[in-house]
């Protein structure tokens, strides 16, 4: 859980810190907080893993990464948890996961996403996860994103969200 | 040069960038003196690529799962002539962190980010009464990768 000043302080940066040379005295001022307390509770924040890292999000499209996939695979229950980790070690993978099959619309337990320069580039790397499958993986697919309709990762509330049985009545 | 051109220092930046600054009070000294430039340049230059929109926001990336919360996979069949309806009402929900429209029979495919588990159930919920469309729920049952830092 979030105390109320890492909210605070997690609220006022979400949507980005201050562009300057020293943004976390910027943001110290903007909130009046002291400025130490402007490093020391980001870097708690990342110790806990609630803060990954403090980064920018690059849009793929504008780098020149104009085929980006997700691949999906059926793949044996019995294999899937050994093969995973093998495609989700391969440099051009960004995420891979295991995720329940949903019959008889979708049969796919094994999703890698995978970026590339072109669909040349993205089909020959989609082949390269299919030889790693091999006859462990019984069906495929790719789905090639087409837009970005949002991008904004999670969004914190400034107050926390109440527990649903009491939240008409939270005040 | 063109407003959305990336030049190799631009490349630079954004292949560091995504990869995290510290957190100490100047962040981008160290960045700054690898590429032999000022911080300064370096702020310039990032206040432009967020502008031109190469970068989307410079920021702290939340892990919702350390923070109690929850975050899953969904995804739709939504009809062509509904498209831009049904994503401007996902666009106006702050449960919604990411949406894609890819090639595919489901051609919606959105990310819910929540900071209680119990939100979920209850957003995909609301998203198929309000649409009238299944909403199907993919949630990961193991992690093999997650890599968001890309070879700029």
């Amino acid at each position: 859980m979030l105390d109320p000043v890492d909210r605070r302080i997690l609220v006022a940066s979400q949507d980005g810190l201050p562009l300057r040379v020293e943004p976390f005295a910027e943001l110290a001022r903007a909130l009046g907080l002291p400025q130490a307390e402007l490093l020391n509770r980001p870097r708690r924040l990342r110790e806990r893993g609630v803060i990954r890292r403090i980064a920018a999000v690059p849009n793929h499209y504008r780098l020149g990464f104009l085929a980006n996939a997700m691949t999906v695979w059926d793949v044996d229950d019995r294999e899937v948890s050994r093969l995973g980790p093998e495609v989700g070690a391969l440099p051009f993978v960004s995420h891979c996961y295991r995720r329940p099959r949903r019959p008889p619309d979708w049969p796919y337990n094994l999703f890698a996403m995978v970026h590339g320069r072109s669909r040349a580039e993205t089909e020959g790397r989609r082949a390269e996860i299919a030889a790693l499958l091999g006859s462990a993986c019984r069906a495929s697919d790719v789905l090639y994103s087409t837009r970005i309709l949002k991008k904004s990762g999670l969004r914190l509330a400034p107050e926390p969200p109440a527990p649903s049985e009491t939240s008409a009545c939270s005040a | 040069m063109r407003n959305g051109h990336l030049d190799p220092i631009d490349r630079a930046i954004v292949a560091a960038l995504q990869r995290g600054v510290p957190i100490v009070e100047r962040p981008f000294a160290e960045l700054a003196a690898s590429l032999e430039t000022t911080e300064e340049a370096i702020v310039a230059r990032l206040a432009r690529l967020i502008h031109t929109g190469a970068v989307g926001r410079f920021a702290p990336m939340l892990d919702a799962e350390k923070l109690g919360g929850a975050v899953i996979l969904c995804a739709m069949a939504v009809p062509a002539e509904r498209f831009e309806d049904v994503a401007a009402r996902l666009a106006a929900m702050p449960e919604v962190a990411h949406n894609y429209e890819r090639a595919h029979r489901f051609n919606m495919w959105f990310v819910l980010a929540v900071e209680r588990p119990e939100l979920i159930p209850a957003t995909i919920a609301r998203i198929e009464a309000e649409t009238g469309l299944e909403v199907v729920d993919l949630p990961k049952l193991e992690e093999y990768r997650l890599e968001l830092v890309l070879p700029v």
